[in-house]
């Protein structure tokens, strides 16, 4: 039976999601993108939703994002981040969701530091929530606007061979990504520090490299990874120098990619660290469109979590 | 000695006391605080006496008889923490487990260490329904850096000293708190975690923190520690008892020393006998503990270290938190779970009636095992023993549900499980102070 709706009156991760109800997402998104590419990029879809956006973590492209396919689809909203919120008080996340809810909302986004907490809050409210990402766990919105922008491209992601690159351990775009390929039958491999490895990766059904130049070998995308900083005062890397020459993405060691190869980051891009400029900027690189898509994904989830079936007119 | 000299009769039960080796059915004479004759020949028949019309008579035929089970591991928060729990709370829900003894640990807020403190827990322990004996503390203020006054925590009726919730993470100070604390005959209990690997982490680093992207505390953090401590107690011949031994390593670890004579002992809580890592895939904070639930081959492993020896001892690590600071993302929740009142099911549920243990083994392991280690004059049933009693009845089904549990608090990850056995009646000092 082809799926009309979602399962779930919440979207918390991709693991576990069948590759209908992705496609379902995917192809709503389809129309919603047409929508953006019109004159007028303004639809009543959700007019008299109120969705809230909470931030407890630092987010520019997702929260914008989220707030552009709000605002696209009529919908009101509000956003907050953790620094100005009454978080500093010493309230509870179980106290702040309540209360926002008990002014009558819908739907809440929400970013999160702690692996879990929007699944605790969904546990604790009645409206639909949006994971926009948790800890080092999931990054559903991210995974299914990537899988938007390889399906625009190859129609089919099946027999794809994909590879992540970089701090696997702190990922939670690798992990979505991951459990959504899987479910497009994507073949996925992962590369990075010994360091930033997580316990046990291969035990997901990836396969697992340290060296770079072998794991690009026949690969048809690459999905680079953000490197942070912080990673060498912790201890897992002596120098972004080094990491950049380890496995920073260069324009020499694309040669060793499958024709019609693809280039992709979530952002913000470290140019010059995990990828070189010449990479990001070039014609096989999708960074933008994955941004641009990422409005129309977002709309297909706000309207398919409040109720919305089939595809938009 | 007839009935009329005795206040209380135990009368049929399957008397099993490792500490005295007596394995067989028994009539239990008690008189006032102490016991005060085991019968095995001449017993009571049950049928002829009408229980009724003679309520000095207990009928425990069908039921186990051991002496009081003893927990060396026990947190009962006050100082600091009333909302969480109180000794008198905790001793309810220790009696209503089926023990008879509860050892309390040091981490409260002040912490528990200097005379005068122990005097405390002391004088309010006399209300309690159990028998509490005080752990104090091994460092001032738990710090890790300057040793307490040992001589006059013991003085006061400290019987053991431990920094538990956290290591002694300088090596020279442990060192030197074992050889003082030799010089007192005190054992020490060593918390191993070493901080640096387990910094940040929430949960055992393994497969399904992979999954989660929980920040993983290393099974190696334990076990790195647990080494340190063996090499310590070799080397200052002191007294070092490992509590709640986690991982598949440390028990290995644990087995060679002792095989190479080395003077160390050790506990493991039912909740890492029977509990993995996977129930954390619910986010669910009860399950958050340290050290943390570990993976299969970790509880396949304890279970073996529990049958061949290794562990001397089972201990709950009873750790209650209010429910409002364990309502929140799982980062945020404080670790530790209750377990007096779930412990001697889990026992029966899963070592005895998997043939992990023999109920000796079993019992010894929570009552004679811990009173040695601990020094302390309880522990087995004999003539003038006191009449500390616990009576199991090992073939109630029962369905774990924590708001029945009688701790002030209701952490407990085992909500929900089906468990075999409970304690059926137990008995402080000649006194019922539960019964099912």
């Amino acid at each position: 039976m082809p799926v009309t709706k979602l399962k779930s009156k919440d979207l918390l991760g991709l693991e576990g999601m069948s590759k209908q109800e992705i496609d379902f997402i995917l192809d709503t998104a389809v129309s919603f993108k047409e929508i953006l590419e019109r004159p007028i990029r303004k639809v009543p879809t959700l007019r008299g939703v109120t969705v809230v956006n909470l931030f407890y973590e630092p987010s520019t492209r997702t929260r914008i994002s989220f707030e552009l396919a709000e605002k696209r689809l009529s919908a009101d909203l509000v956003s907050f981040s953790a620094n100005t919120s009454s978080v500093q008080k010493g309230e509870t996340l179980k106290d702040t969701v309540k209360n926002i809810e008990a002014m009558k909302i819908d739907m809440v986004v929400i970013r999160h530091s702690a692996s879990g907490a929007p699944h605790f809050v969904a546990s604790c409210l009645d409206s639909s929530v949006v994971n926009a990402g948790d800890g080092a766990h999931e990054h559903p919105t991210q995974a299914l606007l990537d899988l938007f922008t390889l399906r625009e491209k190859y129609k089919d992601l099946k027999g794809l061979r994909i590879l992540i690159v970089g701090d696997i351990l702190h990922s939670r775009v690798a992990r979505s990504n991951i459990w959504g390929f899987f479910a497009m039958g994507a073949e996925v491999a992962v590369c990075g520090p010994s360091t930033l490895m997580p316990y046990e990766m291969e035990k997901m059904g990836v396969e697992v490299f340290f060296d770079l130049d072998k794991a690009l070998e026949g690969r048809d995308v690459v999905m680079v990874l953000r490197i942070q900083l912080e990673r060498q005062q912790g201890g897992l890397l002596p120098s972004l120098r080094e990491y950049a020459n380890l496995f920073g993405i260069t324009r020499e060691r694309l040669k060793r990619l499958n024709k019609n190869f693809t280039i992709m980051h979530p952002g913000p891009i470290n140019r010059g660290v995990e990828i070189t400029p010449e990479v990001a900027d070039g014609p096989y690189s999708v960074i933008l469109d994955q941004v641009t898509n990422g409005v129309a994904v977002r709309m297909a989830i706000l309207y398919l979590l409040s109720g919305g079936e089939e595809k938009v007119e | 000695m007839s009935k009329e000299t005795s206040d209380l009769i135990i009368a049929g039960g399957k008397l099993i006391d490792p500490g005295s080796g007596l394995n067989k059915i028994a009539d239990i004479y008690i008189k006032g605080k102490r016991i005060s004759k085991i019968e095995t020949k001449k017993l009571i028949d049950l049928k002829k006496v009408k229980i009724a019309e003679d309520e000095k008579i207990i009928n425990a035929s069908g039921k186990i008889v051991a002496t009081g089970l003893i927990d060396m591991h026990t947190h009962l928060r006050e100082p600091g923490r009333e909302d969480e729990e109180t000794i008198y709370t905790g001793s309810q829900a220790a009696v209503a487990g089926g023990f008879t003894c509860i050892c309390c640990m040091p981490n409260t807020d002040p912490p528990i260490d200097d005379q005068e403190s122990v005097n405390f827990v002391y004088e309010r322990a006399r209300k309690a329904l159990c028998k509490v004996f005080c752990i104090g503390a091994a460092t001032k203020g738990l710090k890790g850096q300057e040793l307490t006054e040992m001589a006059d925590l013991k003085d006061a009726g400290a019987v053991a000293v431990t920094d538990d919730g956290r290591p002694i993470f300088n090596s020279r100070i442990m060192r030197h708190c074992l050889e003082y604390s030799k010089m007192l005959n005190l054992p020490v209990i060593s918390h191993c975690e070493d901080l640096d690997l387990s910094s940040g982490g929430v949960m055992h680093e393994g497969y399904v923190s992979t999954l989660l992207g929980l920040p993983g505390i290393p099974s190696l953090a334990e076990e790195i520690m647990v080494s340190r401590d063996i090499k310590l107690a070799e080397f200052t011949s002191g007294r070092v008892h490992i509590a709640h031994v986690s991982t598949k390593g440390s028990v290995e670890i644990i087995r060679a020393a002792k095989k190479k004579g080395i003077n160390v002992s050790c506990e493991a809580t039912p909740h890492h006998f029977s509990l993995t890592d996977e129930l954390i895939k619910t986010f669910n904070t009860n399950a958050r503990v340290n050290p943390p639930l570990r993976a299969q081959k970790d509880v396949d492993e304890i279970k073996k270290g529990l049958r061949d020896g290794t562990i001397d001892c089972i201990a709950t690590d009873h750790a209650p938190h209010s429910i409002e600071e364990k309502d929140v993302e799982f980062n945020a929740a404080p670790p530790g779970l209750v377990g007096l009142e779930t412990a001697l099911g889990l026992v029966v549920t899963e070592l005895i009636n998997k043939n992990v243990l023999s109920w000796e083994e079993a019992i010894a392991k929570m009552t004679i095992n811990p009173a040695r280690i601990l020094n302390l004059n309880l522990g087995k049933i004999e003539k003038e023993s006191p009449a500390d009693i616990t009576i199991i009845d090992p073939r109630i089904s029962w369905t774990v549900d924590i708001s029945k549990l009688k701790s002030k608090s209701k952490n407990s990850p085992f909500e929900g499980r089906k468990l075999t056995g409970k304690a059926w009646m137990t008995i402080v000092d000649g006194k019922i102070v539960h019964r099912l």
